[in-house]
């Protein structure tokens, strides 16, 4: 049954550009973030970092830490209360098949940086001073931080991850068609790791209610996996732990898992019976999640035209000896490209490291910089032109989920929009052929693909007698603008003006979504706050038609509309009640409903569901000495309704951008020797900065999906993916010189 | 950051009398770098001696010269009317390093006592003979993309991060101090050291002793020079390698030449063989590949940082096309010159 | 306790000093190591002002000291006694009538028109600078905005709309 409040039918909000609901909090110093609440009797912790990366603890002495004044206690293995006992208990919502790491668990240190004790004092300052005091004793072992020392023993891993397809099994026979083809292509492709370094540095405030409740302000991508979290390592009932995080400083994966700073602050709160709060310093950004190296080889046999004959994509990536961390890595030149012999292997190398995790668009990042590049290498092989080659291989459907249909696939419009916008018809091919003065001009583009998704989702919409409406679940606001479509598409569902409406989100107290991630949390919760305000929509019709002399009296549900705060009947609009005047006629202060989102079972068993995007980079790099300047970039998107241009152009930017720093800049710098991370501070890890971007533009190209009842696909990584091989393809043209290896540093390019 | 002693001082001498003989004494002005290091436990003070308020923040016309006052900062040091139009060289250095908020709190004293940006200086889980004598040095076989091509040791290979240093050195500046001795001047080249054996000394100020100006001469290149940094990203970013050029030329022959490198040692880098050999030699790329191959001849690379002696190379021969031609890097277009 | 002279304060004692913060006198106590970011978010409960990476690399703690933007990290509070401190929760007072119905500052409204930010935490930094440039008055076009911002990092990419928003109030200005 469709309804015409659906907001597909009716868009006043949907779809048009509109400015954050949140921008006057965030412009103004309002919007609180986890650091950022506090209570009367917070105490400060102040974590303790291990020296060296593999080996025992021998004696930690606090002695001269606990002399300072003001220090309350320092925990370490020895003196820490218990916890849950089992593995299990620590496994978060989106935690890797594995053991997960357990702060001050017992003396051995499995990775350099990780926390051997937290200072709790009276003031922050104090517990920064008395951790220089805590001497912490090691008998040392030999660490292995390089994935190419370990490739031999790499393996498949034995249990999958939840929520990430392992590679198909192979069809046809790459490797005979390898020797056999024409044209033979195999390269080694390799990025630097990287961390993900959100503004805002991880950290948890822990306030103590008292009778063993607690609320939590915790830097998390969702609240409720925080939440379940704590509940089971600190056996406590969910009651008692409300979880809150309105507004996360940019997480880009590594707020997806509770990170040790919260066990640690509950510990101390649970330990101490008083409020604790535990920020980590930047550095420590380094002693937990990142993207993982992997060692990639992409083989393509190819015909003289470039029509693949072979495709294989082998790629090791790194884990830690704890957890099984997975990602999608090998599956996506089969899921892009039409090849009748293709072989995707992934294996997992472990590593003395923390666990790597989700770091926007995992594992496509990775694995689409090789194939792409490859893919510009055959192109050069053949002299068939990028854009053609990819026509060429294009694939209708997706081989490796058997060939199920595509639930919409506009890549051609992209390739079209944006080779049109940025002017490719005017790109010479031949390397080193266009310059400007003394710089080479390169022009490079690039494929890119992320899987769109959608998860089982609660929201709540509450209609009060005063027209106001409220909408919310458990998301977290990554910075993405949930509060924002949200709040367009419940003003849209029930026809409020936007003023009216009001979005809740990272809050236990609400209904549960899952963490924001994955680019699916638009499609999810987006569904689900229609549905729960179509269902506020169904309950205040009841009440317009019981009114006296109802002007919607008789009228059926499928026959109004809503809009301007009314109740009208779709033909004739002369016939109208306000949602008001329903409410205080039917005596009701507030109409409340809670739905459920999931995804489409019969789509789901029908078509396979994809974003893509369709990146043109202009690289101006100097000839004589190597320095790197991306002066444009075009990037076209196919990810099905927009629902607000402003900021679905800004998460496009945000992502580009990303993937600037991933291609140029990037890396960090592993000692392996020490087995530790040494460039662990933003002076010396490069994240872009203002004077690296230049001119940007999105484009979104027009695609309808029926996945969902939005058409929503998901935005959040799509705009990464691709763009770091678009700018070594361009690389590639400006010097001739191809670029496998990132970041495209100097040193390289002299 | 550890506990210590704050002293507010008034004046030079009650500075110094402060630092007396107090425990590991600091005197602090702009902080950018001291509480920094005192964050990661690098910089350990007894005692913090405030001299912001000294009577040090003028810029003064002195000997035919500028005389800087060390308490002067970055920004005003480079936005200053008299150094754009005769120290534009010292200008774009200044605004070639940090952030705007930086250059903003920095001082002129504090530029020149910066420490350098070792990873493993600044990492107290690690050794470092700079940070702790006789611990050793791991960037020599680890991690030294950003390290010393030029006049390093075997007990340290780090670099100074300065830019406005690189300026000071190619213009030839004069250190004056003051200390429990009374005041002295310090030639900019023997202000800072090699490393040797006690790179725990960036600098040869005696204990005790504060900067108190930083003197121009006369002579500041303004028609032909540039400051040319090469960095891993756009802007905000220590050097790899820099470049200050400056020349006077006579028609189209090298009059006289200074040329300073920045990121590549222990101090400001300058080969008074290569400034000597372009002396009256036409300017030419020729002549620049000449005295550049001259610099980097003596260049001793460490694993990872052989692409800074091309680097530097090139650079030199760029910079000083970019003097002789008078044009002169600009900040904000990053194309290069 | 006020410091007048140059005798030491030990490392015990807390200091005496008087800013005014956001127009407000304030009377402190303060530890010599306190910094100025600490003291502000920690004391005096002005959060809006944000810790990024302690060390002055990212930009995101910077503050109007007597209308000059700086790094609060890497400032201690003690060093900075009789100083004039403007914060974000400050910047619409600082408008001289020139704030909009909202009570924002021109800077903030094109911020929020120009969607110059996504998760908001660098922002606090980004508009505190931009009111410090625009101060200094040395940049004019885009390249010059580029480079006079590049000690504010924002991670969620919003650079673009940053240089965006400044534009429009540098020709608001202009008209």
């Amino acid at each position: 049954m469709t309804q015409h409040f659906s907001t597909t039918g009716h868009d006043t909000f949907v779809g048009s550009p509109r400015s954050r609901v949140d921008g006057p909090a965030k412009v103004t110093g309002l919007a609180k973030y986890a650091a950022e609440f506090t209570a009367s009797d917070l105490a400060h912790g102040y974590v303790v970092s291990s020296a060296i990366a593999k080996g025992r603890i021998t004696r930690i002495d606090a002695r001269a830490a606990e002399a300072v004044p003001g220090v309350v206690k320092v925990l370490t293995h020895e003196n820490r209360d218990r916890t849950a006992w089992l593995d299990y208990n620590y496994q978060d919502a989106v935690a890797p098949p594995g053991s997960p790491f357990r702060a001050l668990y017992d003396d051995a240190i499995l990775y350099s940086g990780q926390p051997v004790a937290l200072v709790i004092a009276e003031d922050f300052e104090t517990a920064r001073y008395a951790a220089t005091l805590v001497r912490v004793k090691y008998d040392t072992e030999t660490p292995v931080t390089d994935v190419r020392q370990v490739e031999d023993e790499a393996y498949v891993p034995p249990k999958k991850r939840n929520g990430i397809k392992p590679p198909p099994k192979p069809w046809g026979d790459a490797d005979a068609a390898f020797d056999n083809a024409p044209i033979q292509l195999r390269q080694d492709y390799r990025l630097a790791i990287e961390h993900h370094n959100p503004m805002e540095p991880h950290a948890s405030t822990v306030v103590y209610e008292g009778d063993g409740k607690y609320t939590v302000y915790d830097k998390i991508q969702g609240v409720s996996n925080s939440q379940a979290y704590i509940a089971s390592v600190f056996g406590l009932k969910k009651d008692d732990v409300r979880v809150m995080n309105p507004y996360l400083g940019g997480g880009f994966g590594s707020g997806l898992r509770p990170q040790y700073q919260l066990f640690l602050a509950m510990l101390a709160a649970r330990d101490l019976k008083r409020s604790v709060r535990v920020v980590l310093t930047r550095d420590q950004m380094w002693t937990f999640s990142y993207r993982p190296d992997a060692l990639q080889t992409v083989s393509l046999g190819a015909d003289r035209d470039g029509g693949l004959q072979a495709l294989r994509h082998d790629a090791t990536g790194a884990t830690s000896h704890f957890e099984d961390y997975q990602e999608v890595v090998v599956n996506w030149a089969g899921v892009l490209y039409k090849c009748d012999n293709v072989a995707l292997t992934y294996k997992l190398a472990k590593l003395d490291t923390h666990t790597p995790s989700d770091m926007r668009a995992p594992g496509a990042v990775t694995g689409v910089f090789a194939i792409e590049i490859a893919m510009d290498e055959l192109a050069y092989e053949t002299g068939v032109d990028p854009i053609a080659l990819r026509l060429r291989n294009y694939s209708d459907v997706d081989a490796t989920a058997g060939g199920k249909l595509f639930g919409s696939k506009a890549l051609k419009s992209c390739f079209e929009q944006g080779a049109e916008r940025f002017g490719w018809a005017k790109r010479t091919p031949e390397p080193r052929s266009m310059r400007d003065g003394r710089e080479l001009v390169g022009w490079g583009m690039a494929t890119g693909v992320w899987e769109s998704m959608m998860m089982q989702t609660n929201a709540r919409a509450v209609l009060t007698a005063d027209g106001k409406l409220e909408v919310g679940n458990t998301a977290g606001e990554i910075g993405t603008g949930t509060y924002t479509i949200l709040a367009q598409i419940a003003a849209d569902s029930l026809g409020l003006p936007m003023e009216d409406v009001t979005t809740k989100l990272g809050d236990t107290s609400l209904p549960e979504a899952p963490v924001s991630g994955g680019s699916w949390t638009a499609a999810s919760s987006g569904t689900a706050v229609m549905k729960a305000c179509r269902s506020v929509a169904a309950q205040v019709f009841v009440l317009a038609r019981q009114m006296e002399a109802s002007p919607l009296a008789n009228v059926d549900f499928e026959r109004v509309v809503f809009a301007d705060g009314r109740i009208a009947v779709a033909d004739d609009p002369s016939r109208s009640v306000s949602l008001v005047e329903a409410m205080r006629a039917g005596g009701m202060d507030r109409i409340e409903a809670v739905e459920s989102a999931t995804p489409d079972k019969d789509f789901n068993s029908a078509y396979e569901a994809y974003t893509h995007s369709a990146v043109f980079v202009e690289v101006k790099i100097d000839e004589e000495l190597g320095q790197v300047r991306l002066t444009r970039v075009v990037s076209a998107i196919a990810a099905g309704k927009i629902l607000n241009p402003k900021t679905a152009r800004s998460q496009i930017l945000g992502g580009v951008v990303m993937g600037i720093g991933s291609a140029l800049e990037e890396e960090s710098m592993m000692d392996h020797r020490l087995g530790r991370f040494m460039n662990h501070n933003l002076g010396e890890y490069h994240v872009p900065v203002n004077a690296d971007i230049y001119d940007i533009d999105v484009i979104f190209v027009d695609e309808e999906d029926k996945a969902n009842p939005l058409g929503v696909k998901g935005l959040g990584e799509i705009g990464i993916v691709g763009t770091a091989a678009a700018i070594a393809n361009a690389v590639f043209h400006a010097t001739g010189k191809r670029m496998r290896h990132l970041p495209i540093t100097v040193d390289k390019l002299l | 950051m550890n506990r210590f002693d704050y002293v507010r001082a008034g004046t030079v001498a009650e500075a110094v009398q402060a630092y007396g003989t107090a425990d590991r004494a600091r005197f602090i002005a702009g902080g950018t770098n001291l509480v920094d290091l005192m964050k990661y436990d690098v910089e350990r003070p007894g005692r913090l001696i405030d001299i912001t308020r000294l009577p040090l923040d003028a810029i003064e016309d002195h000997a035919g010269g500028l005389r800087i006052g060390a308490l002067v900062t970055n920004a005003a040091l480079a936005y200053d009317a008299r150094v754009g139009e005769r120290y534009s060289l010292l200008r774009d250095a200044i605004l070639a390093g940090a952030s705007a908020q930086l250059r903003n709190a920095a001082s002129t004293g504090g530029n020149l006592l910066q420490r350098t940006r070792c990873y493993y200086f600044y990492d107290t889980a690690t050794p470092c003979n700079k940070r702790e004598p006789g611990t050793g040095c791991p960037a020599i076989g680890g991690l030294n993309r950003i390290h010393a091509i030029f006049g390093a040791s075997e007990a340290c290979i780090a670099t100074h991060p300065s830019d406005m240093c690189v300026a000071l050195a190619a213009l030839e500046a004069t250190v004056r101090v003051s200390g429990p001795a009374g005041e002295r001047m310090i030639a900019f080249a023997d202000f800072h050291r090699l490393p040797g054996s006690t790179p725990e000394k960036d600098t040869n100020l005696e204990p005790g002793e504060i900067v108190v100006s930083v003197d121009l001469p006369e002579t500041g290149y303004a028609r032909n020079y540039t400051y040319l940094k090469l960095r891993d990203r756009l802007s905000y970013a220590f050097a790899l390698v820099s470049v200050a050029a400056g020349l006077e030329l006579d028609g189209d022959r090298v009059k006289t030449a200074r040329l300073a490198l920045g990121g590549v040692a222990h101090k400001p880098w300058r080969n008074r063989e290569a400034e000597a050999l372009l002396q009256g030699k036409p300017a030419t790329r020729e002549t620049f590949q000449a005295a550049a191959d001259l610099v980097v001849a003596e260049a001793k690379p460490q694993s990872e940082n052989g692409f800074k002696v091309e680097l530097a190379r090139r650079a030199i021969v760029r910079g000083l096309e970019q003097a002789a031609a008078g044009t002169p890097q600009s900040i904000t277009d990053k194309r290069i010159q | 306790m006020r410091l007048e002279s140059a005798s030491p304060v030990a490392a015990d004692a807390k200091i005496g000093i008087r800013l005014t913060i956001n127009g407000e006198v304030r009377d402190i106590q303060v530890a010599p190591w306190t910094t100025l970011l600490d003291l502000l978010r920690e004391r005096l409960d002005l959060t809006g002002t944000k810790k990024g990476c302690d060390h002055g690399q990212c930009g995101a703690c910077t503050v109007l000291v007597d209308g000059t933007r700086v790094n609060a990290c890497l400032i201690l509070a003690v060093m900075k006694d009789g100083a004039e401190i403007t914060t974000v929760e400050g910047l619409g007072g600082l408008a001289n009538g020139g704030a909009g119905s909202n009570g924002l500052h021109p800077i903030q409204a094109a911020f929020v028109e120009h969607d110059a930010f996504q998760c908001g935490y660098c922002t606090p930094g980004q508009l505190c600078s931009s009111v410090g440039m625009l101060n200094e008055g040395h940049a004019r076009t885009r390249d010059e905005i580029r480079e006079a911002m590049s000690g504010n990092l924002c991670r969620c990419g919003a650079y673009t709309n940053i240089v965006d928003a400044i534009e429009d109030v540098l020709q608001g200005e202009a008209r």
